[in-house]
């Protein structure tokens, strides 16, 4: 994976693939704390403590292929950036996944292209409620897509004219908020 | 204060979009469209199918072509990444590996608009894919 936004997206497929109907994206970006952090929270059918031990295994996937290196390449990813991954599940609740990289550190991937990350997730699987906050030092960038349905009355939130829309909202608050 | 001016634009979108008569509910008819399946496994994402998923929904808006576009696990083709499964209404799904904007551009020109098969399908397949989950 070139950028954290890949890794966030591979996570998320597998909060789809456990059947979540509700996925939780917070990312945090710091200079001043030396800290890039995400968090992906699901209500998904969550694993047990032999699972989660499992899941770190690169040969282990609960899918029906052969290999699982979705969280051993995050979790080899945030450690030669001085960070880690934090795991935490219950069975038939869901499952929440921390990762931590240290901002100023040389071996950190970029954040990337987290807007059409988060785009796209919500076109693909736009009966699935996303709330994505992005905080940029003290500045917080929150959609919820619940809300944002309610709004739309019935029209569609996958509707190409909104898509670009909630894009141009991430891309204006990365934009004001750019760490220099 | 900024999140209340955000929900004021996207009400104002809202009744445009209200407004546009050629607006669909797809998924209501969903058949008769081109299906687009872009698979969205670790090795697909860190292949560049995100890209090659947000290009082909942008490039069949602006084309006007009806399709759905919607994303699917790994297909076992890994060695072939960005793989894309398109089924033309009435006929059987083809799918193509190996999908950059590239190919897709010309599988969007030759293919969905044409009917005309291009370089890069990934022989049958699919069915048997099916069978040896089972």
């Amino acid at each position: 994976m070139k950028e954290i936004s890949l890794h966030i997206l591979d996570i998320v497929q597998n909060s789809i693939h456990a059947g979540s109907s509700s996925i939780e994206i917070n990312i945090r970006e710091s200079k001043i704390d030396d800290c890039l952090s995400f968090v992906v929270s699901d209500n998904g059918s969550g694993m047990d403590k032999t699972e989660i031990e499992k899941i770190l295994d690169p040969f282990y996937t609960s899918k029906n292929k052969k290999t699982g290196m979705g969280i051993p390449l995050l979790k080899q990813h945030a450690e030669m950036a001085g960070g880690k991954i934090e795991i935490s599940s219950e069975k038939g609740q869901g499952t929440t996944i921390l990762a931590l990289f240290e901002y100023n550190n040389i071996d950190r991937q970029p954040l990337g292209d987290i807007k059409s990350t988060i785009t796209g997730l919500i076109r693909t699987n736009p009966e699935i409620d996303f709330i994505f906050t992005l905080q940029i030092e003290n500045n917080r960038f929150e959609l919820d897509t619940q809300e944002i349905k309610k709004v739309l009355e019935g029209i569609k939130i996958n509707t190409p004219e909104v898509i670009r829309f909630l894009d141009n909202k991430i891309d204006e608050f990365q934009n004001k908020n750019r760490i220099e | 204060m900024g999140k209340v001016k955000t929900l004021d634009d996207l009400r104002k979108l809202r009744d445009e979009l209200k407004n546009q008569t050629s607006l669909r509910d797809k998924s209501e008819h969903s058949e008769s469209l081109v299906q687009v399946k872009v698979a969205m496994a670790t090795c697909c994402i860190a292949s560049g199918s995100r890209e090659t998923m947000n290009y082909l929904a942008d490039e069949l808006d602006k084309r006007n072509i009806e399709a759905v576009v919607t994303q699917t696990g790994c297909m076992g083709y890994c060695y072939a990444e960005p793989t894309v499964e398109i089924t033309l209404p009435g006929k059987e799904p083809i799918v193509f590996g190996y999908v950059d904007e590239k190919k897709a551009d010309e599988i969007i020109e030759k293919y969905i608009k044409g009917g005309e098969l291009v370089e890069g399908i990934i022989p049958m397949n699919y069915q048997n894919i099916d069978i040896d989950k089972k």
